[in-house]
Formats: structure tokens, sequence, C-alpha cells
């Protein structure tokens, strides 16, 4: 019973993952595997041994000319300038408030060369804002057909591509990329990811996606590698407290406030919303996301009521039952006077408070 | 969790919504059919009502939810709660595995057993799942 929703648009796996047996859902417009057989099961061999994504959906915006960096420095709060050729960076386009417009990776592929690999939801506003506050010399475009993307997670996922890439990929370092190829197929090998996990994120020509889809399942199979769908990316995601956007993140929030200071380098100078971290920096943030467990039986979700003290103080922002932990976690942003370690919380499930507490995170960290 | 083959079996009747009910004496039991744990995915969470609380057909009785989803579960009949099925507090995935045997949820005091009547046969709920189930 795999009804054909109107209007949906298609990854170039469509045709391989249906013939999966996935069960298909509407993310963000596009027409996706939220599970193959199990999220459970799917999630485990992530974490234990490997998976196979197809993120395809995601957009990529080329930005190139001499006066890229230059724009993508005044569009992220951190440091592009800092990135080498073949580096990867997670930061996010942010608005004047330094809101999140998005979170997105930049790609430095050359001096002038940059990929941003952006959200589903967002590709067509990142676009059209990166090309508004273009000037002088640079290019803006939207790559997104160019590309599919097939994400290869877990501590199996490099012995795995090994075997089908044409370049040694073990020593490529976390955000490090290389322009190689998969079985003779040009590919963008990224060692980045969404779940916690060792891993790469392979960007290819749509056209090939399928046979390197189906050569990867295959060289995984004597490792237990799996089809993932978006269910797993999920929980898989949320177990190592990687923010989703249009939950955790949005035009509402600032880095500081989600916990993502890392990405905010004010020593770079004026940046969209440089002077409202700075502020913030300086006098502290009023609220902070933080992650918690409940301490009684119940599954936070997106979107439920959030208190500190009977107090109502916000919403969960992301929750689940964690697969690998075996708990109910949540994210959810407090009043900083609550954000710390230890600090007991309710969440109101369907009319009945619920406790649990705050927690440090990540959930999960891998063993390194 | 294993992939088992979507049966109806044919001593239960259905509801639309996805509850079966195994009618014995004025005893049923009420679980959710194999199509309905299939949809809902790995489930991690059950909460069913307690021993003594009065149904009316089609009422909310609990909720069941999977790693992705919550969804209700309602009276196929009316009657009232005698068992609750303790055993999924911490074995939740047993709705998956067997929804018909181990994975039942409740077991009540029929008070209305011409309501059965109104329920789907195994024959008329398989032909409604297979039109699209909703």
């Amino acid at each position: 019973m795999q009804p054909e929703a109107a209007g949906l648009r298609r990854t170039p796996l469509n045709a391989v993952i249906r013939k999966a047996g996935a069960k298909l859902v509407d993310f963000a417009g596009w027409e996706m595997p939220v599970q193959f057989r199990s999220v459970i099961d799917e999630h485990l061999a992530v974490r234990t041994r490997a998976g196979l994504f197809d993120v395809s959906h995601m957009g990529e915006i080329r930005v190139e000319g001499r006066d890229a960096l230059a724009l993508l420095q005044s569009l992220t709060p951190s440091d592009v300038g800092g990135l080498g050729l073949g580096q990867a960076q997670y930061t996010a386009l942010l608005t004047p408030q330094a809101t999140f417009v998005d979170d997105i990776l930049i790609y430095r592929r050359g001096e002038d060369r940059f990929l941003l690999c952006v959200n589903a939801s967002n590709t067509d506003k990142d676009f059209r804002y990166v090309r508004e506050n273009a000037s002088g010399s640079v290019r803006v475009e939207d790559a997104s057909a160019e590309f599919a993307q097939l994400a290869l997670q877990g501590p199996r996922a490099v012995v795995i591509l090994s075997r089908v890439a044409d370049q040694e990929v073990g020593s490529v370092p976390a955000y490090r990329f290389l322009e190689g190829s998969v079985r003779g197929v040009p590919a963008i090998l990224s060692r980045t990811g969404y779940t916690g996990e060792d891993g790469f994120e392979i960007y290819l020509a749509p056209d090939r996606a399928e046979e390197i889809w189906l050569a990867l399942l295959q060289a995984g199979a004597e490792d237990g590698l799996v089809p993932c769908g978006l269910g797993a990316r999920d929980t898989l995601r949320l177990e190592a407290r990687m923010l989703l956007y249009g939950n955790d993140i949005d035009e509402t929030v600032t880095p500081l406030e989600a916990g993502l200071g890392f990405m905010v380098r004010l020593e770079k100078g004026e940046f969209q919303g440089s002077g409202v971290l700075r502020r913030q920096k300086e006098r502290g943030v009023e609220r902070k996301l933080m992650g918690f467990e409940m301490t009684d039986r119940g599954i936070p979700r997106h979107g439920y009521p959030l208190r500190v003290g009977s107090r109502e103080v916000g919403q969960v922002t992301s929750g689940t039952f964690a697969p690998f932990l075996k708990k109910s976690i949540g994210l959810g942003y407090v009043p900083a006077e609550a954000a710390r370690i230890g600090q007991e919380i309710e969440v109101l499930i369907r009319g009945s408070a619920v406790p649990g507490r705050i927690i440090r995170t990540p959930f999960y960290k891998r063993p390194s | 969790m294993t992939e088992p083959k979507a049966s109806y079996p044919a001593d239960l009747r259905y509801s639309k919504e996805h509850e079966w009910v195994r009618l014995e004496g004025t005893v049923g039991t009420v679980g959710i059919t194999f199509y309905a744990q299939s949809e809902l995915g790995d489930v991690v969470f059950v909460d069913l009502p307690q021993k003594g609380r009065a149904l009316v057909a089609a009422e909310e009785l609990g909720t069941i939810e999977s790693v992705k989803a919550v969804s209700e579960i309602y009276a196929p009949m009316s009657g009232e709660v005698l068992e609750a099925n303790e055993s999924l507090r911490d074995q939740p995935e047993k709705v998956n595995a067997d929804p018909y045997g181990e994975g039942w949820l409740i077991k009540m005091k029929v008070t209305e057993p011409s309501e059965l009547e109104g329920l789907l046969t195994a024959e008329g709920y398989k032909k409604y799942v297979e039109e699209g189930g909703h």
C-alpha cells in the first residue's frame, strides 16, 4: 500500500527505494523513506555497523567568484576565511537579528569556490537570501539538481567505502573531503554526517546515484550495512544532539541560545547579526537550548509544553524514545537561570505533567 | 522486528480504527491489528486504562507510541476494563511481534454484545485494508 502522493518531488533513488519496500512519507515536499524495515533496527545498525541513507533532498548552492568569500563571511558567524581547501565547516546563514535563516555546511573547493549544503525545506529561501546579498564579482547558483547525496554512516562506513572508492578514504580527517570517485563515478567524499557516528556524505551526479547506492549496499553486505530512512536519521541525530532546523532552530533563535557558540567568531569583524551576538555574549542569553531525559514514563515530542517549577517556559523542540540509550530524551529552551545540569523539569504529555531532568549533552557520544 | 505476513484471524472482529476484539462469553480481548502495528512501526510505549474503567464503544481507551508517532486506541465495544496487559510496560515490542496473541492490550467485560454486529468480519476488514484502510 504505497499511494502515490500528488505533487511530491522524488530523488533519483526513489525507484530503488520503493522496490526495497520502504515506507514513504512527505518530507519538506519530497517523497522520502521514513523506514525500510524498522526505525530501531536501522538506528542500531548505524550505531554498531553501518547504514546508508538517501539524502538527495538536501539542497546545494554554489557560491563562486572573487567576492564569494566576502559574501559568505558577511552572512555567517563563523570564520569561513579560516577554511582550507578541502575543508568543510558547519555554520549558519543568519538574519540581521542573528537568528537562523538555516544551518548549513560550507565546502571550500577552491580559493574562490564554495559549495553550501542546505536543508531541503530552506533551499529556495537560502538561495534567494544569498543571491540578494551578493555584490561585486560572485556567482550564486542553485546547484541542487546537479547532486544526489548518499550518507554512509557507522563504525564500518570507512571500511565499506574503501572497497568501492577509487581513492584512499581512511586517512581523510573529519570535516574534510576529497574530490574523488566511487567505481569511476566522480564524487565529493566528505567525512561528515548527521548521526553522531563516523562516516561519509557522498555527493554525485543524480543519474549515477542508483548504481552507487547498489554498489555500496553490496560492498557492505558482509558488514551488516542496511538502508536507513529518515526516522532513524532523526533519532540518531537527536541522541548526538545535532539540531534540526524547524524544530530546534529557526528564525527566532540565535546560535548562542541554541548552544552553537563554537560557530560564532566575533573577532572576524562585522557580519549579519554580529551586534546582537556581541550583546548576548556580554550580557548572557536569556534562554538556552538544553537536553533532558524523562525520569518517569512518557515520550516527549516536538511541541509539548515544557515546564520548570510548574511554570510553562516553552515547548519541547525535539523529543523521542532514544533507541540506543533506551530512554526518552528531548531538547527545549529554558530560561538561563534554569539552564543547569540536574535541573528538574516537566513535560506536559496529553494533560499529565511527567517529570524529567536536564542532563549533559550530547546524550550519546561515540566511543573514541 | 521480524516481518510476518499480514494476517486476519477469522475468529476476531475488527474496527475501522484497526482494533480487533475476540469475544468469549462476555469477555472481550482487545488489541491492534497486524496492519495497525505495521503502519505504526516499532512500538516503544503503551498507555493503557486501569482496571474498572468504564468504556463506551469508540471512546479513546489509551495510546500507543512508536518511535515516530503517537496513535490513539479506541474501544471497539462498550464495557468495563477487567485487565490491562501489564507485560507491555517492559516489552511493548510484543505488539509488533504478536499483535493477535501476546501483544493484546486489554480484556474487558462486554456490556453490549450486540455491538459485535457493527464490527467488520475478517473478510470485511481485509477488504477494508486492501482498499487503503481509511
